[in-house]
C-alpha cells in the first residue's frame, strides 16, 4: 500500500490496552514528555524512545499495519501486550500537539526499528507464498501415524466421556442438593479428570458447573440446565458416527477438538465491533466481534492468553479493515461463527455507519435458528435497530422498540456492568442502534451507534 | 426473572409435556428418592431425567421470543450547547481513565491527569460546550467520589446528567446539587419564581435566591423579605448569607431591620454585611466607637498612634454585632477593639489622623504593644471591605525581610490581602516575595495568584525551584509548589524548563540521588504543560 493508514483515535488506541491499568499507565505516557526521537513511516510503523527510570530508554516500534493484525515490540520488560510503553506510543501518534501531529509522518524508520519490521514483513512474505507447500508437508510427512494419533486421541476422549456421563448419573441419582454441600472440589476433580482425557471443552463445562450452586436463587434449575446441555455433548460424541457431518463437527469442537480454519478465505472491509476479555484462573479468552461491511456475515476472533497475558491479538474497535478471514467451517452454510484473521491488506481505517439492525422479536428468531446447528450456543450477534434501554423492575433493564412494543431482557450479568450505563447515558430516552450477543440469560450490549452519530461506541 | 416469555406451543412428545419444574424437583432430590415423571425403555432413570431435560432446555432456548416493552422513562431534556471537539473528548477519556489509583505511590515522571480534570472541565465551561453521553457516567462517578469536581462537573454535564441521576441512586448528588436556572422576566416567570420559592426545598431556594441575585439583586432581597419572617432561623441564616453576593446601599434598610432578629447568628451575619458598606450608618457607629479608641499623639518627637481599648460592651455594641465573650484566652478589650476596628470604614482613619495616606497610616508607631493587635483588625478590615490602597499599605514591600518572618501581619492575612489587588499586581507582589524569600512559605500566596501565573510569576518559581534543586535538596519538600507549578505554570513556560529535566552532576554536599529525582519531577513538570497546553488546543479547535 502506498498512502498513509489513517491514524486511529485515542478511544481505539486505548481499546487495545489488556486491562485497566494498563491503559491507565498507557494514558500517562501518550504526551510528548518521555518520548523522543519518535516519528512514522508510510508504511504504517510507528517507533520512538521511551524515557524510563533506567539510563537507557525503551525502545518501542508498532506496525499498525502488519498482516496479522497489529504488532508490537518493545524493549521493556513488561509481559503485558501491547505494553504501556507501546499505548503510550500510539496515543501521542493519535493525537496532535500545536496543531501539528506529535509523531511526524512520513520518515524511515532508524536501524532498531527497521530491523525488528523488515524481520516480520519477510517472515509474512515467506508465510505468503508457503502455506500450500507448508501444510502439504506435515500432512505427507507420515499420514499413518497422523491417523494413528487422531485415533488414540479420540479413543481417549471417549473414555472421559463414557466417565463423565457416569458421573453425571451418580450426581443425579443422589441429587444435586448434595451437590451444593459437595462445593468446588468434585467439579475440580472431575475436570481435572476431562483434562486428562484430552476434551478440554468437557473440561471447561465441568468447571463452569462448580460455580452454579452458589450463584443464587434458582440454581436447582440452571445447574439442571447445564448438566442436561452437558450430557447431550457427551451423547452426542459417543454417538457422533451416526450424526450430520456439520453436527458432528461441532460437536468435536464443543468437546474440544476443533478442526483447523480450513474454510475458503473471506475478503472484505471487516468492521471491529467488539472486544473484550474473560478471565478465568488459567485463561484469559478474547471476543473479537467483526463485521464485514460487502458480504454482511458477522464473525468472531478468538484469542487466548495465558493465565495473566493478554491474549496477543488486539483490534481498535470502531475501525474497518480491509483483510481476509478464514472461516473454521469448511461448509460455508454453516453458521459457525468463529474464524481466524488472515493476511491483512492495509492499515485499519475508518469506516461510516453499523451493521443494519433488526428487531427485537427478529433477534430471538435468530438465536432460536442458531440453535438448530448448534444446542451448546451461549447467544447470537446481533444488531438491535430503533432501539431504546428503558429501566424494567427494580433493577433490570431491557431494550425496547418503541413502534412493535417488544422488548428483549438485558442480561442481569451486563445490566452490572458500566457498559450498561454508557448505553442509557448514550441513548437519553431516544432510540439508538445496538450490536450485542442476544442468548437466553438476555441480550449483552456491547457497541452502539446513536442516530445522529457515525463513529461506534464501545460499551 | 424477566426472561422472555417462554413458547409452550405445541406439546410434542412425551418430554415437552414433563413440567419443567417437576424435572428439577426430582434432580435436586436423586432419583433415588424421587422417580422422574419420565421414562424410556433401555434408560435408566438418571439417564432419561438429563434425556428430558436437555430437550426442554434446548426447546426452551429455541422458542424465547421478545417480551411486551415496560414504560418508556420521558427522553431527557435537549442540550443546546454543542458536543466538544472529538480531540478533546478523547483528552477527557484519558482524564477520566486515570481517577481509579489516586495517590500513593511515587510520582514518576508522568503527569498526575486527574489534577487536571478540574481545569479541563472549566475552560470546556467557560467555551460552553455539552459533554459527550457516553462519558456522563464515567464523569457521575468522578464527581461522586470528589466533590470539589461537582459544581464544574455538573454544568458541563448539563441536564442529561440529572436524568441519568433519576435513574441511579448512586448519582443522587447531581439531583440535590442541581444549578437552578430562573424563570425569564415578565409576569409569567414571576409567578414561577413565586411558586418556586413558595413550594421549593430548602436546596431549592438557596439556589433560586443565588441566581436571581446575581442578575437581580433587588428582587432577590425583596423576594426574600417577603417571607422573611416565617423562616426558620437557620434558613433565615443561609438566606441572608447569599446577600453577600452583589452587596448593595439599597440592601441597608432590610439588613438594618435583621440587626434586630431573635438569632444571634443572624443578627451578627447582618452586622458583617452592613459593615462591608462604608457608607452605612451601622458603619458610621462603628467608626465613631473606633475612633474614640485610637487616637493621635503628638506630643512625642515622632507622632504615634496610642490605644485605648473599650472598657465594656453596650447593648449598642451587641445590637451593631459585636460579640461580647471573647474566645479562651483572649482578653474582653482587646478582642471588642478588634471587631470595632474591623467593622469600621477605613476611609474614616483618613479623615481622622490628619488626612495622610494609608501606608503613613500604617507606618505610624503605636504605643504600648497594640501594634499588632490593630494592623490585624485592619487587615480583616481591608479584605472585607475589598480596600486594595489598605491592602496593598498593609502587604508592605515583598522583599523586606519582614513578610516572610513573624511579622504584624500573617502569611494567611497577607494570601487574603492579596486577593483584593488586581490579578497582575498579585502576581507581581508574590514574585517579589519568592526572589526574596524563596519557595519555602510560598505555598499559601501561590495558592491566590490567578492561572495560569503571570511570566514575571512563573519566571520567579522556576528560577526558585532551580536554586533550591543546585542547594541539593530533595525535590519532595517541594512537592507543594511543584504540584501548583503542574497546574498553574503558563504552559509556555515548557520550552524553558526543558533544559532543566537533564540530570545533573551531583554536587559533594548534595543529598544522594537528588539529581535524579529531580530531573524526574522536572520532566513532569514539562509533560503536564504540554499536556495542558494541548488540553486548550483541543477545545479550541
Amino acid at each position: 500500500m502506498t498512502q498513509q493508514g489513517v491514524r486511529w483515535t485515542a478511544d481505539q488506541v486505548l481499546a487495545l490496552a489488556p486491562d485497566a491499568p494498563s491503559q491507565k499507565a498507557g494514558s500517562k505516557l501518550g504526551i510528548a514528555g518521555p518520548w523522543s526521537r519518535a516519528g512514522s513511516s508510510v508504511e504504517g510503523a510507528v517507533w520512538g524512545l521511551c524515557k524510563g527510570s533506567g539510563s537507557k530508554p525503551y525502545q518501542t516500534v508498532i506496525d499498525t499495519a502488519d498482516a496479522t493484525g497489529p504488532a508490537y515490540k518493545c524493549s521493556c520488560p513488561s509481559r503485558k501486550f501491547p505494553c504501556k510503553h507501546a499505548l503510550g506510543l500510539l496515543l501521542l501518534w493519535s493525537g496532535e500537539e500545536d496543531g501539528r501531529a506529535a509523531v511526524p509522518d512520513g520518515e524511515a524508520p532508524p536501524d532498531w526499528a527497521r530491523e525488528w519490521l523488515d524481520a516480520r514483513r519477510d517472515k509474512a512474505e515467506a508465510k505468503r507464498s508457503a502455506p500450500a507447500a507448508g501444510a502439504g508437508t506435515t500432512v505427507s510427512a507420515d499420514p499413518d501415524a497422523a491417523r494413528k494419533r487422531a485415533e488414540r486421541r479420540a479413543e481417549r476422549v471417549t473414555a472421559g466421556a463414557t466417565e463423565l456421563e457416569r458421573r453425571l448419573s451418580d450426581l443425579l441419582r443422589g441429587g444435586t442438593a448434595a451437590a451444593e454441600q459437595a462445593g468446588y472440589g468434585l467439579w475440580e476433580e472431575t475436570a481435572a479428570r476431562m483434562v486428562d482425557a484430552q476434551a478440554p471443552g468437557l473440561a471447561a463445562r465441568v468447571r463452569e458447573l462448580g460455580a452454579i450452586p452458589g450463584s443464587g436463587p434458582g440454581w436447582p434449575a440452571r445447574l439442571l440446565e447445564e448438566c442436561a446441555l452437558l450430557h447431550l455433548l457427551t451423547s452426542g460424541w459417543l454417538r457422533r458416527d451416526e450424526l450430520p457431518d456439520a453436527l458432528a463437527a461441532t460437536v468435536r469442537s464443543r468437546t474440544g477438538l476443533p478442526a483447523p480454519a480450513q474454510g475458503r478465505p473471506l475478503r472484505d472491509t471487516w468492521q471491529v465491533l467488539a472486544q473484550y476479555d474473560t478471565a478465568d484462573s488459567k485463561l484469559t479468552t478474547r471476543r473479537i466481534w467483526v463485521h464485514g461491511e460487502h458480504s454482511g456475515h458477522t464473525a468472531l476472533l478468538l484469542s487466548y492468553g495465558a493465565a495473566g497475558r493478554a491474549p496477543a491479538l488486539a483490534l481498535p474497535v470502531g475501525l474497518a479493515l480491509d483483510a481476509e478471514l478464514v472461516p473454521y467451517a469448511a461448509d460455508p452454510a454453516s453458521r459457525q461463527l468463529r474464524a481466524e484473521l488472515g493476511e491483512q491488506f492495509t492499515a485499519p481505517g475508518p469506516t461510516a455507519g453499523h451493521p443494519p439492525g433488526i428487531p427485537p422479536a427478529e433477534a430471538a428468531v435468530r438465536y432460536g435458528e442458531a440453535l438448530r446447528d448448534d444446542p451448546w450456543l451461549e447467544s447470537w450477534p446481533v444488531t438491535l435497530g430503533g432501539v431504546v434501554p428503558v429501566p424494567d423492575g427494580d433493577t433490570g433493564w431491557q431494550l425496547a422498540e418503541p413502534a412493535s412494543g417488544l422488548a428483549l431482557p438485558i442480561d442481569r450479568s451486563a445490566a452490572s456492568r458500566s457498559g450498561l450505563w454508557r448505553l442509557v447515558a448514550l441513548s437519553g430516552g431516544a432510540p439508538l442502534t445496538v450490536f450485542g450477543e442476544c442468548g437466553h440469560r438476555g441480550f449483552t450490549p456491547l457497541a452502539a451507534w446513536p442516530h445522529d452519530r457515525a463513529e461506534t461506541v464501545r460499551l | 426473572m424477566t426472561a422472555p416469555t417462554t413458547a409452550h406451543a405445541e406439546a410434542a412428545g412425551r418430554h415437552a409435556r414433563t413440567p419443567w419444574e417437576e424435572l428439577v424437583t426430582a434432580a435436586l432430590l436423586g432419583t433415588d428418592r424421587r422417580t422422574p415423571p419420565v421414562a424410556a425403555p433401555g434408560r435408566d432413570a438418571p439417564t432419561a431425567l438429563l434425556d428430558a431435560a436437555a430437550v426442554q432446555t434446548v426447546r426452551r432456548r429455541a422458542g424465547l421470543r421478545a417480551a411486551p416493552a415496560a414504560e418508556r422513562p420521558e427522553p431527557a431534556p435537549m442540550d443546546g450547547r454543542p458536543v466538544v471537539p472529538a480531540a478533546a473528548r478523547r483528552r477527557l477519556t484519558t482524564l477520566l481513565a486515570d481517577h481509579t489509583g489516586a495517590g500513593g505511590g511515587r510520582r514518576g515522571t508522568a503527569p498526575d491527569l486527574m489534577e487536571l480534570l478540574p481545569q479541563w472541565l472549566s475552560l470546556a465551561n467557560d467555551r460552553g460546550f455539552a459533554a459527550p453521553p457516553e462519558l456522563l457516567p464515567a464523569l457521575l462517578n468522578a464527581a461522586r467520589g470528589r466533590t470539589d469536581l461537582r459544581p464544574q462537573a455538573l454544568v458541563f454535564a448539563g441536564p442529561r446528567a440529572q436524568w441519568l441521576a433519576r435513574l441511579n441512586p448512586d448519582w443522587k448528588f447531581a439531583l440535590r446539587a442541581a444549578p437552578g436556572r430562573v424563570p425569564g422576566p415578565g409576569p409569567q416567570g414571576e409567578g414561577e419564581i413565586q411558586r418556586r420559592w413558595q413550594e421549593g426545598l430548602f436546596a431549592e431556594r438557596v439556589a433560586l435566591l443565588a441566581s436571581l441575585r446575581s442578575h437581580d439583586p433587588d428582587a432577590a432581597r425583596e423576594l426574600l423579605a417577603g417571607t422573611w419572617t416565617t423562616e426558620r432561623a437557620e434558613d433565615r441564616l443561609m438566606f441572608l448569607d447569599s446577600l453577600r453576593a452583589g452587596l448593595r446601599p439599597a440592601d441597608e434598610p432590610f439588613l438594618e431591620q435583621a440587626l434586630g432578629d431573635r438569632s444571634r447568628n443572624v443578627r451578627a451575619t447582618a452586622a458583617e454585611l452592613l459593615s462591608s458598606l462604608p457608607d452605612s450608618a451601622l458603619a458610621a457607629r462603628m467608626a465613631d466607637r473606633a475612633a474614640s479608641c485610637v487616637a493621635l499623639d503628638r506630643t512625642a518627637g515622632t507622632p504615634a498612634l496610642t490605644v485605648e481599648a473599650p472598657h465594656e460592651c453596650d447593648a449598642g455594641m451587641e445590637r451593631d454585632g459585636v460579640a461580647p465573650k471573647p474566645p479562651a484566652g483572649r482578653g474582653e478589650r482587646s478582642w471588642w477593639l478588634g471587631q470595632l476596628v474591623e467593622a469600621a470604614p477605613l476611609t474614616s482613619w483618613q479623615r481622622r489622623l490628619g488626612g495622610r495616606s494609608p501606608a503613613d497610616i500604617v507606618a505610624l508607631p503605636v504605643a504600648d504593644g497594640w501594634r499588632g493587635e490593630l494592623h490585624a483588625a485592619w487587615c480583616r478590615a481591608a479584605v472585607r471591605q475589598r480596600d486594595a490602597n489598605w491592602s496593598r499599605a498593609l502587604l508592605g514591600s515583598p522583599s523586606s525581610p519582614d513578610a516572610a518572618g513573624p511579622g504584624a501581619v500573617s502569611l494567611a492575612e497577607r494570601a487574603k490581602l492579596l486577593t483584593t489587588l488586581s490579578a497582575s499586581e498579585r502576581a507581581e507582589w508574590v514574585a517579589g516575595f519568592i526572589d526574596s524569600h524563596g519557595l519555602s512559605e510560598a505555598f499559601q500566596l501561590l495558592g491566590v495568584c490567578a492561572v495560569p501565573w503571570a511570566p514575571a510569576l512563573g519566571r520567579a518559581v522556576v528560577d526558585a525551584l532551580n536554586i533550591a534543586r543546585d542547594a541539593g535538596s530533595y525535590p519532595w519538600s517541594f512537592s507543594g509548589v511543584m504540584g501548583l507549578a503542574e497546574r498553574c505554570l503558563d504552559p509556555a513556560e515548557a520550552v524553558r524548563l526543558e533544559a532543566l529535566t537533564a540530570v545533573p552532576d551531583e554536587p559533594e554536599d548534595a543529598s544522594p540521588g537528588a539529581g535524579g529525582y529531580w530531573s524526574e519531577a522536572f520532566q513532569r513538570l514539562v509533560s503536564t504543560l504540554r499536556l495542558r497546553a494541548a488540553m486548550r488546543a483541543e477545545l479550541d479547535g
